[in-house]
């Protein structure tokens, strides 16, 4: 059994080396964050990189909540630097991190994101309103003499309105765990609902059963979750033209060739409308930095000057190009001031 | 036939001079039919089987068909020739050569000299920066590279090969079809004018792709590469396997061998079949807990990622191991014994060397199994943007079968086939790794 012991020995030493190494200070930005910042993110990270002196920084793609909860959990670096989020912080989330000591944060909005909902070019064009994209995908709608509420009845776009196409609903889209799924139902569902009377009538009597009217996506087969992967949703689009699927612009940008995005509210998602705000489904990117981590992790600063440099985030920088939508001048301006300065965020 | 006839005749005629019946009439219709019937279901049961395998195949020659149709185009990279003009005043201005200063140059305006030199209709910003995108944005370090081993390019004008930008990549591989109408593509006619410019003027080469094995990750699919995590996951492999080897065996033959058979040791026995088929994720979930938030190791890394896989790759090993040394006769111990040998040189001299092809092929079967793992690696920070390719088992790194997943998530089209590549690569590993099982079950084994 003698080699058996050195081995033991051998594994022994080698979680001894493991543990010693942990202690010496980390050099390396580390990042968490939100999937849909995470392109944008690790451009950043790259060009800085090559640019800089500093090692690249390490970025995770956890999702926006599990990002926070990760940059959250305290001060010192076994935690992460820097969180992504493609929502705003919430007021429950700064008080989970102020109770583990990590009090000042920055926050930096880098942009803006919008969802689209596209269907292959073989298809017709879809003109939609909320109320219509409501009516198609909520659980639970008002009947058609807007006295009651059902499940929701409708298989073909034809008997929402007679001026849309005559076919199949059937829409592919991120499961609830999705960032994009979120923003989706809080953007689209959730502000068209109370167009209708019988819902919000709901808004005083009953406020559980109006959320779940609100927010509740159909489960019939006529919505299909199909993954956190907006490529495969991309890919199951070109195979069946039938089909609408509801995905981040960037991969719209991509997919150009291939793709048209619905018109919403009379808008079609280009880059111009989504930027001036007059696309309605669209939503704020943000990260967030743990001031308490400027100065000892070395970079910090030069990352986020980096990030707020035109060359990135401009109307021209390369940012742009990955399909982020920029904020126009004055916000940048103030934003990257907000950011230099590390002023910390208070709610 | 024959012999089959003769049997059942055989058994006929016992049973006919037990029971007095009249002897069967082999020729009968009956029987012929009933015959008949018996080797209809023999070919029926036969066809079951082929078509089961031939599924099989078919999904397999799909699967295979799928990948490699998409892949292989990502072992080749557009490069494109331009003229650049080594300016001095750019790239040394004092003259004086210090590879300092020519490293700090701007190798990046002098590329963008060279295509404004070579479309000079191109004038207005925007159009520019549409011409800038033929290159890719990693052409300023190979350029660099260039100049500082050859300090004497400077003040020279040379064609050089550059890597092109991703989109005119896709473009020549015909990924981008310039028959669609110009607002949908990502390429624009004018874009498409000077790549056909620069083609008819034998200026566009495709060539092997070697960065695609020399790099780490990249945001350029172009740039991208798979070097940093196929090194990741040596290394994770590496502290797998000293770690799950020697205590996976180690166990398999203290239960085989020495432990005593009761109650306890039969509920370890139950345990460790229980725990090979415990999913993944739980032990990713285990390995957070444990190594991360208890132990402080850091994140992301492979040291990390190889403590968690070897606790889902020991049970795999402990059967295996076991499995082999039962294997052993019973007699090669009692000669050892008989002999004078203790228990433990009996196991150390005689039983382990003779099982050790089988345990080693179960090893590397569990190894191949944890090359393919990720989902235990997603909770302790493995599926990350990696850069630089680590230098140890303590530096961030991820894995082949993440980077898969992560490029498979990236909205460029020219990621698609760099996933599609990486799978063939992370297969080619597979395949060795099983084809290095089976050889040392061939070479080695012996059978009593």
């Amino acid at each position: 059994m003698g080699i058996y012991m050195k081995k033991t020995l051998a594994i022994a030493a080698l979680a001894s080396v493991a543990l010693t190494g942990a202690a010496h200070a980390r050099d390396q930005i580390r990042i968490v964050g939100s999937s849909t910042v995470f392109p944008f993110a690790t451009a950043v990270a790259e060009e800085f990189g090559k640019t800089t002196s500093f090692k690249t920084p390490v970025i995770e793609s956890t999702g926006s909540g599990g990002g926070l909860k990760l940059f959250c959990a305290g001060v010192g670096e076994q935690n992460p630097d820097i969180t992504n989020a493609s929502r705003r912080i919430k007021k429950s989330e700064v008080e989970t991190c102020a109770k583990n000591g990590v009090e000042a944060i920055t926050e930096v909005k880098i942009g803006y994101d919008g969802i689209v909902l596209a269907n292959s070019k073989e298809a017709p064009l879809f003109e939609l309103t909320k109320e219509q994209i409501f009516l198609a995908l909520a659980k639970i709608v008002p009947s058609k003499d807007g006295k009651d509420l059902i499940d929701n009845p409708y298989t073909n776009w034809k008997e929402i309105d007679p001026t849309l196409p005559d076919e199949k609903i059937e829409v592919l889209g991120p499961p609830p765990t999705s960032g994009t799924r979120d923003a989706f139902t809080e953007l689209v569902l959730e502000e068209a609902c109370d167009e209708f009377p019988a819902i919000a009538a709901l808004k005083s009597s009953d406020k559980a059963m109006h959320k779940a009217a609100c927010a509740g996506v159909r489960e019939d087969g006529a919505y299909i979750e199909a993954g956190e992967n907006d490529n495969l949703i991309v890919q199951k689009l070109e195979a069946n033209p039938l089909a609408l699927g509801i995905f981040g612009f960037s991969f719209l940008d991509q997919n150009g060739d291939k793709l048209h995005g619905s018109k919403i509210g009379g808008v079609e998602p280009t880059f111009e409308a989504i930027s001036d705000g007059s696309y309605p489904v669209s939503r704020s990117l943000y990260f967030y930095v743990k001031n308490a981590h400027v100065g000892t992790i070395p970079g910090m600063e030069e990352y986020v000057a980096q990030f707020t440099a035109d060359k990135a985030w401009g109307p021209e920088g390369y940012l742009a190009d990955r399909g982020l939508i920029p904020m126009d001048d004055a916000e940048r301006e103030q934003v990257r001031e907000a950011a230099k300065n590390l002023t910390p965020l208070s709610m | 036939m024959t012999d089959m006839a003769s049997l059942m005749e055989d058994r006929a005629a016992t049973t006919d001079a037990a029971n007095l019946r009249k002897p069967v009439d082999w020729d009968s219709a009956d029987i012929s039919r009933s015959i008949k019937k018996r080797y209809a279901a023999e070919r029926r049961f036969k066809t079951y089987g082929l078509t089961a395998i031939m599924l099989a195949l078919a999904a397999l020659v799909m699967l295979g068909y799928s990948i490699i149709s998409k892949g292989y185009s990502a072992f080749v990279q557009t490069y494109v020739q331009i003229e650049v003009t080594f300016d001095p005043a750019v790239i040394d201005p004092e003259g004086n050569r210090d590879p300092a200063v020519i490293g700090r140059a701007n190798y990046d305006g002098l590329i963008k000299e060279a295509l404004r030199a070579r479309f000079p209709e191109v004038t207005s910003r925007s159009e520019k920066r549409k011409l800038y995108d033929i290159v890719s944005s990693g052409a300023s370090y190979d350029l660099r590279e260039r100049v500082l081993d050859t300090p004497s390019l400077i003040g020279q004008t040379r064609k050089v090969w550059l890597i092109s930008g991703d989109d005119f990549d896709m473009l020549n591989k015909g990924y981008i079809s310039a028959d669609t109408n110009e607002a949908s593509r990502r390429l624009d006619d004018d874009q498409i004018g000077w790549f056909q410019a620069l083609q008819n003027g034998d200026a566009i080469e495709k060539r092997f792709h070697t960065r695609f094995f020399t790099n780490g990750d990249s945001r350029e699919p172009e740039l991208a590469g798979i070097w940093g995590a196929a090194v990741g996951s040596f290394y994770t492999l590496i502290v797998t396997l000293l770690l799950s080897f020697p205590i996976g065996v180690a166990a398999a033959i203290y239960l085989e061998e020495f432990a005593p058979k009761n109650r306890l040791t039969q509920i370890i026995e139950v345990n460790i079949n229980n725990l090979a088929a415990v999913p993944s994720i739980v032990f990713g979930l285990l390995g957070l807990e444990l190594y991360l938030n208890v132990m402080h190791l850091p994140r992301s890394a492979p040291v990390v990622g190889g403590l968690t896989l070897a606790l889902m790759t020991l049970p795999t090993i402990i059967i295996a191991a076991r499995a082999a040394i039962k294997a052993v006769p019973p007699s090669i111990r009692q000669a050892a014994l008989g002999l004078g040998a203790s228990p433990v040189q009996t196991v150390s001299h005689h039983v382990l060397p003779l099982a050790m092809p089988g345990i080693l092929t179960g090893t590397i079967i569990g190894m191949a199994q944890a090359l393919g793992e990720t989902a235990p690696l997603l909770m302790i920070g493995m599926v990350a943007f990696i850069v630089d390719i680590p230098g140890s088992a303590m530096d961030a790194a991820t894995v082949l079968p993440v980077q898969i997943y992560l490029w498979a998530d990236s909205p460029e089209r020219a990621f698609v086939e760099k996933t599609s590549a990486a799978i063939m690569v992370l297969l080619a590993f597979l395949i060795l790794m099983n084809g290095l099982a089976v050889l040392l079950r061939k070479k080695f084994e012996r059978k009593w």
